[in-house]
């Protein structure tokens, strides 16, 4: 199971760093996602926020953001690795189903936080001044989050047998959840049904989390948040194992 | 001893049978093809052999063990081939059968051992550093062989293992595999569409429209045919009434 595991979680850290464009995309995005979006649009929600700098309540948010894109996206390599035929051959092979989820999991979820942490390296630019300890709390809601929304991206790619309809799920989800985070705008200025969905959404607890850990701001009760997340794990993980497991008819 | 046991096997999709009531088995050691035009059942048959697809009704044990009930304990007794090759580009070939090792659970000296052996016994020692993306069609193939050998397997089974192979290297691989049986004593089970793949085989089956019509070594259809001289292409016309081009 571990080295299973560990092989599937090395194979795609490898192949990520082997590709250029891959590793260039990793480093530009948070900083366009965060400066010019931050920038562009600061003036406009600095009311509706009630904070004085835009960039830095928005700071959780993009790093929400890069989490959601670099896990959820890595699982597009399940397509990939189908069409090219290496999937069938970890399916054939007697690795533990569910090492086979971890593994793809895993690499998803390191990609996310290599993102996150040179994302991470913008702080002091962003006004917040975070303690180490909250960095590495906040990390570790990084690969929690991330571990969670592969598992999500895998349930997603797993019946599906072109990447084009996974992109175009992909932004089905992917946009309104972010939306509804609570990482653009806050729940407090929003009507009631909106409020419900974002209560409703996994991806809320996490940007509570990084929020509270980052910027200071008051939040609920965290490890209520972190044990959410834990929880929306463990759902999404299991469902792709019962996806994974079962042969095709 | 019997490797493989297929008994009344049946697969549907939607309608369409695509296997009906296959059973025959192979002895542990033996080089068996399935011969058949492509749409003919090999493939759905490949796949349920190697527990990638569930039967709809009908068994298929290996060494003893049902691949429906017990699929991670067949999965330890079978090496899988695929018409493509499932290798990673992006990782060398030393890295592609390391990985492989790992999903068997080798790990060591063991596993150093036994990709030391693999590289040399398929001639990829001196390209076991160069990624699998920059290699020829058949080198890639060989690496595949090196990779799914690696673990032992007792019974390998392979689909259209030369589509995509120039003749030089489809009449390397089919010695390789002849090696592997006569040496090793690894039944093969490969499923085919090219007569000149059928004929080196221990017995051939020929597939026709999901069902099994002759079976038996290539020396004896030959023989039950009559016509002048026939071939293995002349016995497949002569049970399904049809070339196998068609």
């Amino acid at each position: 199971m571990i080295l299973a595991t560990y092989s599937l979680w090395l194979r795609d850290v490898l192949r990520f760093l082997r590709q250029p464009s891959r590793v260039i995309g990793a480093l530009l995005t948070p900083v366009i996602f965060w400066f010019v979006i931050g920038s562009g649009l600061g003036s406009s929600f600095q009311t509706a926020t009630g904070e004085t700098g835009f960039l830095r309540y928005y700071f959780p948010g993009s790093l929400a953001l890069i989490v959601l894109f670099t896990a959820l996206f890595s699982t597009i390599s399940i397509i990939e690795d189908r069409q090219e035929g290496f999937l069938q051959g970890v399916l054939a092979s007697p690795a533990p189903r569910a090492a086979i989820v971890l593994g793809k999991a895993l690499g998803g979820t390191t990609l996310a936080v290599i993102n996150g942490l040179v994302f991470m390296l913008l702080l002091p630019f962003s006004g917040l001044s975070p303690g180490v300890g909250e960095v590495g709390a906040a990390m570790a809601c990084v690969a929690l989050l991330g571990l969670a929304l592969s598992g999500l991206g895998i349930m997603i790619a797993w019946p599906m047998r072109s990447a084009q309809g996974f992109h175009g799920i992909m932004n089905a989800v992917l946009v309104p959840m972010w939306l509804l985070s609570g990482a653009l705008f806050p729940a407090s200025g929003a009507s009631g049904w909106v409020q419900t969905l974002m209560r409703l959404n996994p991806l809320t607890p996490a940007v509570d989390i990084l929020r509270a850990l980052l910027t200071g701001a008051p939040a609920g009760n965290v490890a209520t948040a972190a044990g959410t997340l834990a929880v929306f794990a463990l759902i999404t993980l299991s469902i792709s194992t019962l996806l994974v497991s079962r042969p095709s008819q | 001893m019997t490797a493989l046991e297929v008994t009344d096997l049946q697969h549907r999709y939607g309608e369409r049978e695509s296997l009906r009531g296959l059973s025959f088995s192979v002895a542990a050691g033996d080089l068996f093809a399935l011969l058949g035009p492509n749409g003919g059942g090999k493939t759905t048959l490949f796949k349920i052999i190697s527990t990638l697809m569930a039967p709809t009704s009908g068994a298929v044990e290996v060494f003893g063990i049902d691949v429906a009930r017990q699929p991670a304990e067949a999965r330890r007794r079978l090496g899988v081939v695929f018409q493509s090759a499932a290798v990673d580009p992006w990782l060398t070939v030393l890295e592609n059968l390391r990985h492989h090792g790992y999903l068997y659970g080798l790990s060591g000296a063991p596993l150093g051992r036994g990709i030391e052996r693999a590289l040399e016994r398929f001639g990829l020692t001196p390209r076991a550093g160069d990624r699998v993306g920059t290699l020829s069609g058949g080198l890639r193939r060989r690496v595949e062989l090196a990779k799914v050998l690696l673990p032992e397997p007792p019974l390998l089974v392979l689909d259209e293992p030369s589509s995509g192979l120039d003749p030089t290297a489809r009449r390397e691989l089919l010695q390789e595999l002849r090696r592997l049986c006569e040496d090793a004593g690894t039944t093969i089970v490969l499923t085919t569409h090219l007569i000149e793949e059928a004929a080196v085989a221990d017995r051939v089956g020929i597939l026709h429209e999901g069902q099994l019509v002759a079976i038996g070594a290539p020396g004896d259809l030959v023989a039950n045919v009559p016509a002048g001289q026939p071939t293995l292409n002349d016995v497949f016309t002569h049970h399904t009434g049809t070339g196998l081009s068609s």
